[in-house]
C-alpha cells in the first residue's frame, strides 16, 4: 500500500522510525504522537494504519482504552484532578469548581476557544502532597486556592508548561522512616559484581532461601516465580519491572524511582542474569511521565559504565538492556498479565491463565513480571545473605516493606518498616490522632476500624501493597467507600460481564444511597453483586471491586444505616430531578416548577 | 487416549488440549455459553459457562481440561450467578424483543428463557447507541451488542478483513468498525463474510430479509437454547467447518 505522506508524516516518521515501526510499540508511538500533537489525529490514525499494518479500527481500539490517549481535541491545557478520597479530603473538589469557573468552562468538556478542559482522573499518586493535578501529562502538587488561581491565569495567558514556576512542579520523596532499603549505600555494580561467579542457579536459591515474596500485595514467593521463569523453554526470556503503581494511595514506587532508581535496575539486571533475559523493560505509569528523562539518563549511564549493555562487567555472554515504556491511564495494566498486553501493544485486558507470563509471557516468551520494590529487595537479599534478610520481619514476610502513609495525619510520606508492623505504631509514626480507620493497600485492599489496629502489616495478618490512608473521626466512611467504588467502574478494562457492568450497578446503588433514595434493598443487593463479581470476574480488579462496600459495611453500618429510608424499596428514579432540564429550559426555579415535597 | 472429568456426576471423556465446555459438548453435556463458539479459540468473558470445580470458580470454556477434576454445572448457585448475568447483559444494552428481527433467534434472549430470568432484576442503563444503516445491504443495531468479539474474531481470523473492533473501557465498551468514517459502508464487508453469520443477538443483520421466517417458528421458539446448542455440538469435529448455529450458508 503507497501512503500519502500527509502533514502527520513529518512527526510521526521519526517517532515511527525510533520504534522500527513495531507494533508492538504502538501504545508508545501514540503516546509520542499525541505529546507532538495534543491528540491523535483522524488522518494520523490512518498513517500509523497503512506504517504499522494494522487495522485502523485495532489502532482506534487501542487509542481509545487509555485514559490519556485522546482522539479528540481537548484544549491546548487538559487540566485533570487527581480524584482520590485523599485529594479530595484536601479539597480538590472545590479547587476544581473554583478553576472551571475562573476559566469558565465545564468540567470535561474543552472551553469554546479551544484553550482548556478540565477533569478528573484516578489517583496520580502524589497523595502526600496533594491536592494534585496532571496539567498536560505534568504533575502539579500542593494545590491551594492561590495556586489554582495562579495556574488559571497562565493558562488564559497561554504561557507554556516551561515556563511556569519550577515549584508548581516540585514532587517531593517525604522520606520519614528508613530501613534496610532506603538506608542502602550500595554503590552501582556492587550485588551484580557479587552476583556473577556464582551464577544463575545460585542467585534463584539464594532469592528462596532469603524468602522474598511478592511486594504487590499477593506475595508470591519471588524464588518460585523466577525459578519457573529460568527453566522454561523459550527463544527469549524477559523482565519486566511493573511500575504501574495505580493502586489508590500508593506512592512508594514513585520515590523509590527518583531516588533509588540504580539500585531498581541493578534488581532488574540481577534477575536478567537468573533468568536468562537479554531484554527488559520497565512499565511506568503515565502519570510519572515526569521520571521519564531522569530514569533514561541513569540508564545510559549504567550503559557507559557497562552495568547494560553487552558482556555486563566484562562477563562474556552477560547481555542486558533495558527500555522504558509508559503506560497512559489504565490502572488495570498493573495487572502482570494487563501489563504485557499492554507493552505489545494494545488494549490492556488481562490475560485468562493458564498459562501464567512465567512461561507465556511478553510476545509468549518466559517473562518474569516484578514490582520495582521486589528488584531492589532482591538486589538487598543477595548482597545482605538469605540467612541475614531472613532474619528480618517475619517467619512469612521477610524483610521490610515500603509504606505509603496519606490521609488524616500531620506527616504523610514514605515509611519503611521490617514486616509485622501493627497499624497502631505506623498512625503514631506519622502523628495521626482520632483516628477512625485506616485503609490497607487501597481500595482493593482492607479497611480496618479502631479494635483492629494492632493488627500487623504483614502476609500471615494483613498483607499489603503498601497503601495506607488514614482517616481521623470527621470523616464519612460512606463517602470513602462511594470514591473507591466510582474508582473501580472507572477502571474496570469492561472484558467481562460481571466487571463491566457490575461495577456500574455498584456505582449507581451507592449513588442512590447517597442521593438519599436508598433502601435495605439496596445494601440486599450490594451483597448479591459482591457475590457475582468475586465468583465470576475475569480478574482481581472485579473480585475485589466490592471490598470497600462491604468492609466499611461491617464496621460502619450507621454511616449507611442513616442515609437509608425506612421502606423496603424506593426507586432511584427522581421525579423533580427529571425536572431540572425543563426548568434550565425555561429559566424557572421558583416553587411552582417544582414538584411539591409530598409529591415526591 | 482419551481421560475422563466429572461433571454433575458424569463421566465426561477429554483429550489433550481440550477445555472443560469443549469436552462437554462434544460429549452431549450442555454448559450456558454466549460468547464461546466452537469455530473460535475460546476467550471467556461472557462468563455465562462460569462452573464450581473443587468450591472455585472458573469459566469452563478456557479451564483446561484435566483427569479427575470434578466440575459442577447444572447447579443452583451457578444458574443463579448466569440468571443475574444475563440481567446484566440485558440492562446495559437496549433489548426490545418483540420488535427485534432476531427473536426467537436470538441466543441472549433464549437463554434468558432457558435460566428463566423473570425480572430486569437491575435497574436499566439505557445507552445512547446510534443505529448504522449506511451500508445497502446491511444493518448495525449496537443497541443489542453483547460485546462477545465474535463478529471481531471472525471477521480477523476466518475473513482476514478486520472490519470490527472494540473500543473504549469498561461500560463505555463499544463495537467500532474498521473506517475513518466509522460507517459500516466505508468498509469491505460483505454478505457472504463469516462475520456476517456469528452474531449471537441481532446486532448485525441482513437488510430487508426481516421476518421471513414467523415469530413462533424460530430456531429457540422449536426447542430450548440447552437442547439446540447440543445438536449444534458435533459441529466441532465436521471439518467444513459449517455452524448449524450461524446464519445463512457458510
Amino acid at each position: 500500500m503507497v501512503s500519502v505522506p500527509g502533514p502527520h508524516a513529518t512527526y510521526l516518521n521519526p517517532i515511527l522510525e525510533r520504534h522500527g515501526h513495531a507494533a508492538a510499540s504502538l501504545l508508545q508511538i501514540l503516546r509520542e504522537a499525541q505529546e507532538h500533537f495534543g491528540y491523535v489525529h483522524p488522518d494520523a490514525l490512518d498513517y500509523l494504519s497503512a506504517q504499522l499494518r494494522l487495522p485502523r479500527a485495532r489502532i482506534e481500539g487501542v487509542a481509545g482504552f487509555y485514559s490519556f490517549i485522546c482522539l479528540q481535541p481537548h484544549g491546548e491545557y487538559r487540566v485533570l484532578f487527581s480524584d482520590n478520597i485523599t485529594d479530595r479530603m484536601l479539597g480538590s473538589q472545590t479547587l476544581m469548581e473554583q478553576m472551571c469557573q475562573q476559566l469558565w468552562v465545564e468540567p470535561g468538556k474543552a472551553s469554546e476557544d479551544g484553550l482548556v478542559s478540565i477533569g478528573a482522573t484516578s489517583c496520580t499518586g502524589m497523595c502526600d502532597q496533594g491536592p494534585a493535578m496532571l496539567v498536560n501529562g505534568r504533575a502539579v502538587t500542593h494545590l491551594s486556592h492561590q495556586r489554582v488561581q495562579e495556574i488559571a491565569h497562565l493558562i488564559r495567558n497561554r504561557t507554556p508548561l516551561d515556563d511556569w514556576p519550577g515549584d508548581f512542579f516540585r514532587v517531593e520523596d517525604n522520606i520519614r522512616r528508613k530501613g534496610l532499603l532506603l538506608d542502602s549505600t550500595l554503590a552501582p555494580g556492587d550485588v551484580l559484581r557479587a552476583a556473577l561467579a556464582p551464577g544463575a542457579a545460585d542467585i534463584v536459591a539464594a532469592i528462596t532461601a532469603s524468602g522474598l515474596r511478592g511486594r504487590g500485595g499477593a506475595g508470591f514467593p519471588t524464588g518460585l516465580k523466577w525459578e519457573a521463569c529460568r527453566l522454561a523453554q523459550g527463544a527469549e526470556h524477559y523482565v519486566v519491572c511493573n511500575a504501574d503503581e495505580g493502586e489508590p494511595g500508593t506512592f512508594k514506587d514513585r520515590v523509590l524511582l527518583t531516588s533509588h532508581a540504580d539500585l531498581v535496575f541493578e534488581g532488574m539486571t540481577l534477575c536478567a542474569l537468573a533468568i536468562g533475559a537479554r531484554k527488559g523493560f520497565l512499565y511506568l505509569r503515565g502519570e510519572y511521565r515526569y521520571l521519564l528523562e531522569p530514569l533514561q539518563a541513569v540508564l545510559q549511564r549504567r550503559r557507559e559504565n557497562n552495568l547494560l549493555g553487552a558482556c555486563i562487567l566484562g562477563q562474556p555472554g552477560f547481555d542486558f538492556d533495558i527500555a522504558i515504556h509508559l503506560g497512559a491511564g489504565a490502572y488495570i495494566c498493573g495487572e502482570e498479565s494487563a501489563l504485557i498486553e499492554s507493552l505489545e501493544g494494545k488494549r490492556g485486558v488481562p490475560r485468562s491463565r493458564p498459562p501464567f507470563p512465567v512461561t507465556h509471557g511478553y510476545l509468549q516468551q518466559p517473562t518474569a513480571v516484578d514490582n520495582v520494590e521486589i528488584f531492589c529487595q532482591a538486589a538487598l537479599a543477595i548482597h545482605m545473605g538469605a540467612d541475614n534478610y531472613r532474619a528480618i520481619g517475619t517467619p512469612k514476610s521477610s524483610g521490610s516493606k515500603l509504606i505509603s502513609v496519606s490521609g488524616d495525619c500531620p506527616r504523610p510520606g514514605i515509611y519503611e518498616y521490617p514486616f509485622g508492623v501493627s497499624v497502631r505504631e505506623v498512625l503514631k509514626d506519622c502523628g495521626a490522632a482520632n483516628t477512625r480507620a485506616v485503609q490497607i493497600s487501597g481500595p482493593s485492599g482492607v479497611c480496618v476500624a479502631e479494635s483492629e489496629f494492632g493488627r500487623k502489616l504483614c502476609f500471615e495478618d494483613l498483607p499489603t501493597a503498601g497503601a495506607f490512608m488514614v482517616f481521623d473521626d470527621s470523616r464519612d466512611l460512606f463517602e470513602v467507600a462511594r470514591n473507591f467504588v466510582h474508582f473501580f467502574a472507572h477502571e474496570s478494562c469492561g472484558f467481562c460481564t460481571p466487571c463491566r457492568v457490575g461495577t456500574s450497578m455498584l456505582k449507581q446503588t451507592m449513588d442512590k444511597i447517597a442521593a438519599g433514595h436508598g433502601t435495605r434493598y439496596d445494601l440486599a443487593e450490594i451483597e448479591h453483586l459482591d457475590q457475582v463479581l468475586q465468583t465470576s470476574s475475569h480478574c482481581g480488579l472485579g473480585r475485589t471491586a466490592c471490598n470497600p462496600v462491604l468492609h466499611t459495611l461491617r464496621h460502619f453500618r450507621p454511616a449507611y444505616e442513616n442515609r437509608l429510608k425506612s421502606l423496603d424499596f424506593e426507586p432511584a428514579f427522581d421525579l423533580d430531578g427529571a425536572l431540572a432540564r425543563a426548568r434550565q429550559m425555561t429559566g424557572r426555579d421558583d416553587a411552582g416548577a417544582h414538584l411539591k415535597p409530598e409529591e415526591t | 487416549m482419551s481421560d475422563t472429568f466429572q461433571l454433575d456426576g458424569k463421566n465426561v471423556p477429554f483429550e489433550s488440549g481440550q477445555t472443560v465446555m469443549q469436552a462437554a459438548l462434544a460429549a452431549g453435556h450442555y454448559i450456558p455459553h454466549l460468547c464461546y463458539h466452537p469455530e473460535f479459540k475460546p476467550h471467556g468473558s461472557c462468563k455465562l459457562c462460569t462452573v464450581k470445580v473443587g468450591g472455585r470458580t472458573a469459566a469452563s470454556c478456557t479451564m483446561p481440561a484435566e483427569a479427575g477434576l470434578n466440575v459442577e454445572s447444572n447447579i443452583e448457585e451457578m444458574n443463579g450467578l448466569r440468571r443475574t448475568l444475563v440481567q446484566m447483559l440485558f440492562a446495559e444494552g437496549n433489548h426490545f424483543c418483540p420488535s427485534c428481527e432476531k427473536s426467537g433467534n436470538c441466543m441472549l434472549q433464549a437463554l434468558g428463557y432457558d435460566l428463566e430470568v423473570h425480572t430486569a432484576g437491575f435497574r436499566h442503563l439505557y445507552p445512547d447507541r446510534p443505529l448504522d444503516a449506511s451500508h445497502p445491504d446491511i444493518l448495525l443495531d449496537f443497541n443489542r451488542c453483547i460485546l462477545c468479539e465474535l463478529c471481531v474474531r471472525a471477521s480477523s481470523e476466518v475473513d482476514g478483513k478486520n472490519v470490527f473492533a472494540l473500543s473504549g473501557r469498561g461500560i463505555a465498551k463499544h463495537l467500532i468498525v474498521n473506517a475513518k468514517s466509522e460507517l459500516l459502508k466505508d468498509t469491505d464487508i460483505a454478505l457472504a463474510d463469516k462475520a456476517m453469520q456469528v452474531c449471537p443477538v441481532g446486532v448485525i443483520l441482513k437488510k430487508r430479509v426481516g421476518f421471513s421466517v414467523p415469530i413462533g417458528e424460530r430456531r429457540y421458539d422449536q426447542r430450548p437454547i440447552s437442547a439446540q446448542a447440543l445438536d449444534d455440538a458435533p459441529r466441532l469435529s465436521d471439518a467444513s467447518s459449517s455452524c448449524a448455529a450461524c446464519e445463512g450458508t457458510p
